[in-house]
């Protein structure tokens, strides 16, 4: 017993000596620490969460700048023995995506704190918690590499969010909540299902890198890669499995929208780029058409459903899908460029939708009201507001020299050399975003000055703190975006070499079976799935 | 000599001036400072200056060291580097971005003096002159750009200021709307420029085998990239050019994307003789140009550009005759003359198209700024029905707008004739085009009859403003740019003058499509120019009696005419048609099938909650089982082990 206390000790330090242990599990400390608190010294609540978000994001920093850009992902690895009897391992990694997806979470938090500082009064304490485990739960779904282990952080983050939705949100919270959880669960379930298919498959192994180099049957991969799709499309939000992101994003707390868009949105493109295309590249190149024809849907549909929308929260949550579908087209383009840009569309989407959720909520906390014909003339009454909410809008419609350019030129100039009519397509989603955003800023900013109930001063010092914030990024990553795009580049260049591979060995098989020898592969599948697709 | 590393400055100056002018503005927002409007006024100003000074030095530079053919700046900073893909922002200036640097910074400079005096009073004269300074920087990225990329990041800089300019005032919800329109109709135009830009890499990405190394340059949208490799872009150079193009006919305010141009003249008057008649609508001509050697290589994109650009001419020009509002009038006409430029562009008038570029940036910025000195004057009274006899309240505004009406006419010897002349005689060289010669002629007539009108209505007669005695003659910071770029409307046509053109021999290396002819060319440039000055002269003069004896002699032909008269009137209706067929098609869509009735009732609706409530549903049933009487359960214990029985006897 003694020993086992003497030993504890050293090995914690060790355990703590990597730095993805320290970020997954420091803001856990931090809910052991606030649960001391009293509930009623919310000041002081507040001020111990932003500092171990502050700390959180300092600590990120330093994968950013001890990362060795190798393009696998062999970065600070730990591997422990976790469930021994079920050769479940607690193993982290990351590479470059997901070195800059915890970055991006580990910033998130922080401003999103800061910009919503009064905006909840109620169980402040319960509150910082949620935020606290969300913030544990996503950067594990980031790091782990072990499937289990990535399941595990997938339900933990899930949680959290339902609280932040169902106790904080708005008048249809319960509703919001329930649809968001529901939702993800049923994606969930399918995933576990295909996790445990893949584990049993694979000879009882849930490593990753392990898995990378098993191959599944073609048909096989096409039900399991669905399951996992199902899954991640959700989370997207794909087309049509999209309608729970605009409920959940006008019911959350203007924290919780932001980290709805900035990182959990996230999760699912993530997902495809991570697990299911190079675990199943067979099914992945056989059902690159379908994804991306469900994409460029997305794209049009995503802009022409947010042009007509009364609500801003709204209009911006149908404006993340016209903008997650250029991050699938990207990915599901297959083409190195595209996908650099589509990975690269991810961290815009955050900081661009990111920014104008906090902008709205700024706005929400003053008035108790998002509906844009209650505004008019807004402009003259808070100048400031509107300079950064204009910098943020043309960051969202991708004018050159803001980080939304940078991601929507590489992805639609690479998607255009792989597939001419989507990239063409996607393109007009370039447009139309113009549209929705300006008409807009027309609406809200534009016109004779309208004084809202509740309208007050412009923003506060902290206000234009969090949203200086957000402007440097947007002009950072517009303008010299090489030392990203470098990092991203060399992981797709991995991803894609697996699935030259296959596509190499599926020519292979091809011809082997034209010279007589049996075989599945691949092209076996298309009657198949055709009749799939004709089912009622 | 020029330290190359000098004309970063050039466009980096308006930026700091921006920055400056910028952050007075912000924190006058937050309620801190209190404008100084003089030092506002002198870093406004002194930016362009400064940068038209260095503008002035490369040109000279180039001009006494002609084996020099460019200063250029490559790698200033990488932006997107990919395996496959380079881009850096690297400038450069020849002979041909030297000229539009000197117009763009000169114009511009004289531009921003006027608007001293022009927007002196506004509460927000800040904000408007950084917006200025903000134009000037990525209209000067846009020139001296050394890629297509990093011209198209000037073409869209360009096109927000324009935006923010447009809206300026936009308390007045009309003011913002044009300026959404303007941005949206440029974004459809940008759309087919990225297309054309995704059809060069392309084409180059597959020219150049992926596996090569890295260290090959990838930079494949600069231009000298696109000049040594143009060959490959053979098979799809039809494509190319015609998507840079429909790219070019929004900035640039062609058939079918004018639309915007008249609208924005809801901006203050010195933005619209800025942004809106000098430099940023030429920019789809410059670009052209830049890119003169893949056009030339496509014959019928070229084809398409003249006739775009004569029917444009034509159309705009018509619409002009039948205008009151003093800007809109010079709005149309310079749609028309834009028209002109690419009509010269099309028939490969390079250099004469960026003549015209130059001319009509001093003439029509000089209208415009006259036009702007009467409406100041007028207290925002901007129908020309309203106006009359201001000769002899605003002499220098007068004399001024009267010498670039007669420039803008084509009378020699000032500048409008040479450059539009150029044009038109190489329209006439060209065989292809001869007979839109004649058509061209035309609108060179209705432009001196209508400018004509104009000038009859606004200055001479009686005063027909209600307030005679308020109005006066502007002040010096107005009055000294019309009085210089008058002067430079008179004296700048003899650069071009045919045979020794200084214009041509400058731009020499965009090449000419030389007229088979060249001999005789001397001779018949001279008589077309005599049909030419004859028929403009005619249609001025016939404009200036008819107005003059009476000014609604017209009325009689607007009663036969009616319908003709109120079709043209309203711009031939296209407002209307693109709203028929596509915003309010594009609207109704959206809000009423795709939002109200797929995704609330179908996706929503239907699917998710539908799942939610039949499942539900289910639950409801099997929960009536659960009575939670225990006969029950051993009832369906009963049955269950029955059941079992069953199977395991037949099983």
């Amino acid at each position: 017993m003694t020993e086992d206390i003497i030993n504890f000790i050293p090995q914690m330090i060790s355990f703590f000596s990597n730095i993805l242990n320290v970020l997954i599990f420091f803001p856990l400390l931090g809910v052991l620490i606030i649960a001391f608190v009293p509930r009623e010294k919310t000041q002081v609540l507040k001020a111990l969460a932003l500092i171990f978000f502050l700390l959180e994001a300092f600590f990120s920093l330093h994968i950013y700048f001890h990362f060795t850009n190798t393009g696998v992902i062999d970065q600070f690895m730990i591997n422990l023995p976790w469930i021994g009897a079920w050769n479940i391992h607690y193993l982290l990694g990351i590479d470059g995506v997901s070195m800059l997806l915890v970055i991006l979470t580990a910033f998130t938090m922080p401003l999103a704190l800061i910009g919503t500082w009064n905006s909840v009064g109620q169980g402040i304490k319960f509150y910082l918690i949620s935020l606290l485990f969300l913030e544990t739960g996503m950067v594990g779904v980031f790091c782990a590499l072990d499937l289990f282990l990535f399941y595990v952080f997938w339900e933990v983050m899930l949680i959290p969010m339902y609280f932040l939705i169902g106790i904080w949100g708005g008048e249809n919270r319960v509703y919001a909540s329930l649809k968001f959880f529901i939702y993800t669960m049923a994606g969930s379930v399918l995933m576990l299902v295909a996790l445990l298919y893949l584990y049993f498959k694979a000879g009882r192994t849930f490593n990753l890198l392990e898995l990378y180099n098993y191959r599944l049957t073609s048909m096989a991969q096409l039900w399991v890669f669905g399951a996992l799709a199902f899954a991640f499309a959700i989370k997207v939000p794909l087309f049509p499995f999209h309608t729970w992101l605009p409920d959940a994003h006008v019911q959350a707390p203007t924290a919780g929208s932001v980290i709805l868009a900035g990182v959990l949105l996230k999760m699912g493109t993530y997902g495809f780029f991570r697990f299911a295309i190079p675990l199943f590249p067979d099914a992945t190149l056989y059902l690159q058409p379908y994804l991306i024809g469900i994409a460029l849907i997305g794209i049009v549909y995503g802009a022409l459903v947010a042009m007509v929308q009364p609500d801003m929260k709204k209009l911006i949550a149908y404006s993340s899908v016209s903008h997650m579908g250029v991050v699938m087209l990207g990915l599901f383009s297959l083409n190195q460029t595209a996908m650099t840009g589509g990975l690269y569309q991810m961290l815009n989407h955050a900081v661009s939708t990111g920014a104008l959720f906090l902008l709205v909520g700024m706005l929400y906390d003053r008035t108790h009201t998002r509906m844009i014909s209650d505004y008019s003339g807004l402009a003259r009454l808070m100048p400031v507001y509107t300079v950064f909410f204009m910098i943020i809008t043309l960051s969202s419609i991708g004018v050159p020299l803001t980080n939304g350019f940078v991601g929507e030129f590489l992805t639609l100039l690479g998607t255009f050399q792989a597939n001419r009519a989507a990239a063409i397509i996607g393109a007009t989603g370039v447009i139309l975003g113009a549209v929705y955003m300006l008409w807009l800023v027309e609406r809200v900013f534009f016109g004779e000055p309208k004084h809202t109930h509740g309208l007050g001063a412009d923003l506060n010092l902290r206000e234009v703190l969090v949203m200086s914030v957000m402007v440097f990024f947007v002009f950072w990553m517009g303008i010299y975006p090489k030392p990203l795009l470098n990092k991203l580049e060399r992981a797709t260049e991995t991803v894609l070499l697996k699935l030259e591979d296959e596509r190499e060995m599926a020519l292979l098989t091809e011809q082997s079976s034209v010279t007589g020898q049996s075989g599945t592969h691949w092209s076996d599948l298309r009657p198949l799935v055709l009749s799939l697709c004709k089912m009622p | 000599m020029i330290p190359k590393d000098f004309i970063i400055l050039i466009p980096l100056l308006p930026l700091l001036g921006f920055l400056i002018n910028g952050s007075i503005t912000y924190e006058q927002l937050r309620g801190r400072v209190c404008a100084n409007k003089s030092m506002v006024s002198f870093v406004a100003c002194l930016m362009p200056f400064l940068s038209f000074a260095l503008g002035l030095w490369v040109l000279l530079t180039l001009a006494l060291h002609p084996e020099i053919k460019s200063i250029s700046t490559p790698h200033l900073l990488d932006w997107m580097i990919l395996d496959h893909f380079h881009l850096t922002f690297g400038l450069e200036i020849d002979h041909l971005s030297s000229v539009m640097t000197l117009v763009v910074t000169g114009v511009g400079f004289l531009i921003h003096l006027y608007s001293v005096g022009y927007m002196h009073d506004d509460p927000h004269y800040s904000k408007y002159m950084s917006y200025l300074n903000l134009f000037l920087f990525f209209m000067l990225v846009l020139v001296v750009a050394d890629s297509l990329v990093l011209l198209f990041v000037g073409w869209e800089g360009v096109g927000l200021c324009s935006y923010l300019l447009i809206g300026f005032w936009f308390t007045d919800k009309e003011k913002a709307k044009a300026g959404k329109k303007a941005f949206i109709v440029n974004r459809i135009g940008d759309f087919g420029f990225m297309i054309g830009i995704f059809l060069i890499v392309a084409a180059f990405a597959a020219a150049v085998p992926p596996d090569t190394g890295t260290e090959i340059a990838r930079d494949f949208l600069s231009f000298s990239y696109l000049k040594t490799h143009a060959g490959v872009l053979t098979p799809i150079i039809t494509a190319v050019t015609l998507c840079l193009f429909f790219g070019a006919t929004g900035k640039s305010a062609q058939i079918p994307l004018y639309v915007w141009l008249p609208d924005a003249m809801a901006g203050p008057t010195p933005v619209s003789a800025l942004i809106h008649a000098a430099t940023m609508v030429t920019a789809g001509i410059y670009m052209v140009a830049r890119l003169h050697f893949l056009f030339v290589m496509a014959p019928f994109t070229m084809h398409v550009v003249a006739t775009v650009g004569l029917v444009t001419a034509l159309l705009a020009a018509i619409i002009g005759l039948t205008q009151y509002d003093i800007k809109k009038v010079l709005a149309y006409s310079t749609v028309s003359q834009l028209g002109y430029m690419f009509l010269g562009l099309g028939v490969g008038a390079f250099s004469g198209a960026i003549f015209h570029v130059m001319t009509h940036a001093f003439f029509k910025a000089c209208l415009f700024l006259g036009a702007g000195s009467v409406i100041h004057a007028l207290h925002h009274e901007q129908d020309i029905r309203f106006m009359g006899g201001l000769v002899k309240k605003m002499p220098i505004t007068a004399v001024t707008f009267l010498v670039c009406t007669l420039a803008i006419a084509g009378i020699p010897p000032l500048a409008g004739f040479f450059s539009k002349d150029e044009i038109l005689f190489m329209t006439y060289a060209n065989e292809h085009t001869r007979h839109y010669f004649w058509v061209g002629l035309f609108t060179a007539g209705v432009t001196a009859f209508y400018m004509m009108r104009l000038f009859v209505y606004a200055f001479t007669g009686k005063t027909r403003y209600e307030h005679p005695e308020k109005i006066h003659e502007s002040p010096w910071t107005m009055t000294l740019p019309l009085i210089i770029l008058a002067g430079l409307a008179t004296v700048a046509g003899f650069l071009g003058m045919p045979g020794h053109s200084i214009i041509g021999g400058w731009l020499s290396h965009l090449g000419q499509i030389t007229p088979h002819h060249i001999e005789g060319s001397a001779l018949q440039e001279f008589h077309l120019m005599g049909i030419s000055v004859g028929w403009a002269g005619f249609c001025a003069l016939a404009a200036f009696f008819l107005y003059k004896r009476n000014l609604n002699f017209t009325e009689g032909l607007k009663r036969t005419f009616k319908t003709l008269y109120s079709f043209i009137y309203n711009k031939y209706k296209v407002d209307e048609i693109y709203d028929f067929l596509f915003v309010q098609p594009i609207k109704g869509f959206s809000q009423v099938f795709l939002n109200r009735f797929f995704d609330q009732k179908i996706v929503d609706g239907l699917m998710v909650n539908g799942l939610a409530l039949s499942s539900r549903f289910l639950g409801r049933c099997l929960s009536l089982i659960q009575t939670g009487l225990a006969v029950h359960y051993l009832l369906f214990l009963l049955i269950g082990l029955c059941l079992v029985i069953w199977f395991i006897v037949n099983g």
